[in-house]
């Protein structure tokens, strides 16, 4: 993260400072995670009735398109490390595509979450509903800041801010929104079937 | 070096306040650690006065109602692990040494690593601030257990318990950047020449620690947010009457909760690591079996946790399995104390004050270590839980690493963190009051605890068992025990302000020691090392045939 620092020349791991520290990161965040499934497993398993009479039920289709959308991002935001990697111009245009269709998976998630109150599940309208905002609400949240983290790493790829000497200055960046997008799926599994 | 595109800070504000010198921020931390330190220790005070002389105003204090005793319990041990502890161990400790120690001009991220205190400092202002909320600070007890602590009504009032969890969050923030700093910086900043097993023991110990404490703080932190969500919200998640688990979060804490007492136990154990070969002029016994030890260690303290569970209602069936493993992590602990007493083998021992504090540190801990035992076995357990056998048992593991440690680190490096050296004997003076009155304080609790006396009760002589002479006295004796173990650091105090403001000026390698920290200036400057150091053998090369002098730096080259 310091451009300005020079490479101790000692021995070192075969990867950069900033690609290091993500997958620490991602570590503990994947811990994050692992608490609030196995909280969901707990609680799911300790309730006879899953999910309560009277309270309504997931919709699957339409959120599998959203789970659809956010794997797509997942492949274009591999796409931009490749071309940067390659040094080939276009990296910050798969950036752009990445951010629409994250924002595009956060928008619907929004109006599926409108749909779902009117419909009566709350936080405190049951377990299920609680848990379905919590888990569904810390991944929303990633989401949210991996697109801002983006949208700042689009912003200097524009300026030229990684031209020099930054070798694979997007393998940060891709790590996480990959993690993001990798964990969608498992919650998906969980908390919709 | 990078010295040239490295530019030093300007003005006082750059300097001390803002700065990313890593130097700098291990002092921000070692000085709020310090501050809070006396905080804790003055919750401690109150706790003992009200003990013995229940019901009665306490000098300094004045009147202790029940609610209010909880909530001194509370934030006592709340300070003492996350606030000091943490702080003081890991991040002043690892922030200093780790780049100096393996060779880097500072850490791999010196403006996170500001961030990090400047996040820290907030979590003390917002957890100091949960003192003068209406209703009071958190009552629920260190581990915030639900259902007490899911509801204002139990655990007094509305702010308290979501200030302390908002403060513990942040903390965590912050500690969660200085650990991925430290694995970072030392895993890919060392000098050339420096393998990874060429590491000073307490660079390893700080990593594993950093290690393990990321990868056991994201389910207290889910535990947490849902705690929260319970109390804002009235989600449930761990209300019984809505269908919630109460045990639930107890996992999820302890998930955390006992990984934590590794992550602070390991750097105690990193500092006597560094002190004992200097101070016995002997190589280290067994430096890769005390790394190893360490990571089993590492792995074993994640499958310990539901030992602090026996009573509360867990399956038998999962108490066995955790009693296992909990005495078996006794095992690569006790290879680690064992390779540090052979350490100490026909060496040539000077008792400096950091050696004795190092000494001391084992001796204490042997006595923690061994009564962990008792309570990881359910057998016993079921009697002593929730007794003083337990408080003494976990003051006798954590003291050691926390003050001991902390304080023979102080007395080791603080030559090399000010300049300056620290008056010998004052410190012999310090070693003694802390060593004797930290006894006298803990082991009358071992007696209570066999009495059945439970912890966390404001008033013992509500219950009519004990309403005794006996049970009086060793809460007299432990009350003085206290307050001389707290009149004792006052020799420590002095001694650091006036040694900062006249100590003996310190040369760079005042102890003749071998790692990479003492072959800068004391203190170092701004970048660390003037030329990069290029090492050439391991950190605890001591009264080797190689050289003429009983030490060899490990970038004297060959």
């Amino acid at each position: 993260m310091e451009s300005s620092r020079a490479v101790t020349s000692g021995p070192s791991l075969p990867v950069s400072n900033g690609a290091f520290a993500m997958a620490l990161f991602i570590a503990s965040e994947a811990m994050f995670f692992t608490g609030l499934i196995s909280a969901f497993v707990v609680l799911r398993a300790q309730t006879l009735d899953w999910p309560p009479a009277g309270q309504p039920r997931l919709p699957v289709v339409a959120t599998g398109f959203s789970t659809f959308l956010l794997l797509l991002s997942g492949w274009s935001m591999f796409r931009a490390r490749l071309m940067s990697r390659q040094g080939r111009g276009h990296s910050a245009k798969w950036l752009t595509l990445t951010a629409v269709l994250g924002a595009s998976f956060l928008l619907l998630q929004g109006a599926e979450w409108t749909r779902m109150i009117q419909f009566g599940l709350t936080t405190t309208s049951s377990l299920y509903g609680g848990t379905f905002y919590v888990l569904v609400g810390a991944h929303g949240l990633h989401v949210v800041a991996a697109l801002a983290a983006l949208l700042i790493v689009r912003a200097r790829v524009v300026r030229g801010g990684y031209s020099e000497g930054r070798e694979d200055a997007l393998l940060p960046m891709t790590m996480y929104w990959l993690f993001v997008v990798a964990v969608w799926p498992v919650l998906y599994a969980l908390v919709y079937f | 070096m990078a010295h040239s595109a490295h530019h030093p800070p300007v003005g006082f504000l750059g300097r001390y306040v803002f700065s990313t010198d890593h130097k700098v921020i291990a002092k921000q931390y070692l000085f709020t650690g310090i501050f809070m330190a006396l905080v804790g220790g003055f919750l401690a005070y109150v706790i003992r006065m009200q003990l013995t002389f229940p019901g009665e105003s306490i000098p300094g204090y004045g009147h202790v109602s029940f609610v209010h005793y909880n909530a001194v319990v509370t934030l006592h041990g709340t300070i003492m692990i996350f606030w000091v502890a943490m702080p003081v161990l890991l991040a002043a400790l690892a922030n200093f040494l780790i780049p100096l120690m393996i060779g880097a001009e500072d850490m791999a991220f010196p403006r996170l690593n500001m961030l990090s205190y400047w996040i820290f400092l907030l979590s003390t202002v917002v957890l100091l601030s949960s003192f003068f909320v209406p209703g009071g600070a958190a009552a629920g007890g260190w581990t915030s257990y639900p259902p007490l602590s899911g509801s204002a009504a139990f655990s007094g009032g509305q702010w308290g318990v979501s200030l302390w969890i908002l403060a513990v969050a942040l903390e965590f923030a912050a500690f969660l950047m200085g650990g991925i700093n430290f694995i970072t910086t030392a895993f890919n900043m060392r000098a050339p020449g420096m393998k990874l097993f060429d590491m000073p023991i307490m660079v390893w110990l700080q990593v594993v620690a950093a290690i393990v404490f990321m990868l056991s703080v994201g389910p207290l932190i889910a535990g947490a947010v849902m705690l929260l969500l319970d109390r804002l919200v009235g989600t449930g998640f761990f209300d019984p009457a809505a269908g919630g688990d109460p045990l639930l979060f107890q996992h999820l804490f302890w998930f955390f909760g006992h990984p934590e007492v590794y992550v602070v136990l390991l750097p105690g154990f990193g500092v006597i690591g560094e002190i004992l070969p200097v101070f016995s002029r002997k190589p280290i016994f067994g430096y890769r079996m005390i790394i190893y030890a360490t990571f089993v260690t590492g792995v074993m303290s994640f499958i310990v946790w539901a030992h602090h569970q026996f009573i509360a209602g867990i399956d038998p069936r999962l108490a066995t399995p955790f009693s296992i493993t909990t005495i078996l992590i006794s095992v690569p602990i006790a290879i680690m104390v064992f390779s540090y007493m052979a350490t100490l083998w026909r060496g040539s021992i000077e008792f400096k004050t950091p050696m004795l504090f190092a000494l001391g540190a084992l001796a204490v801990f042997l006595l923690g270590g061994v009564t962990g035992i008792h309570n990881g076995t359910p057998a016993a357990d079921i009697f002593l839980h929730d007794t003083y056998f337990v408080v003494a048992h976990f003051h006798y593991a954590l003291i050691p690493p926390v003050f001991f440690a902390f304080f023979a680190a102080m007395y080791y490096w603080f030559p090399k963190m000010f300049g300056r050296m620290l008056n010998e004997r004052l410190g012999v003076a310090h070693f003694v009051f802390t060593f004797f009155f930290m006894n006298l304080t803990f082991l009358p609790m071992f007696l209570l605890g066999f009495m059945g006396h439970q912890r966390r009760i404001a008033d013992p002589r509500v219950f009519d068992t004990l309403r005794n002479a006996q049970v009086e006295n060793l809460h007299w004796l432990a009350t003085i025990g206290a307050i001389g173990l707290l009149l004792g650091q006052i020799p420590f105090l002095v001694n650091l302000v006036m040694s900062l403001i006249r100590g003996e000026r310190a040369e760079a390698n005042p102890w003749r020691a071998n790692t990479l920290e003492w072959t800068v200036p004391s203190p170092p400057g701004h970048g660390n090392f003037e030329r990069q150091p290029v090492v050439y053998r391991g950190p605890y090369e001591y009264s080797s045939p190689e050289s003429s002098e009983d030490f060899l730096p490990q970038n004297a080259a060959p």
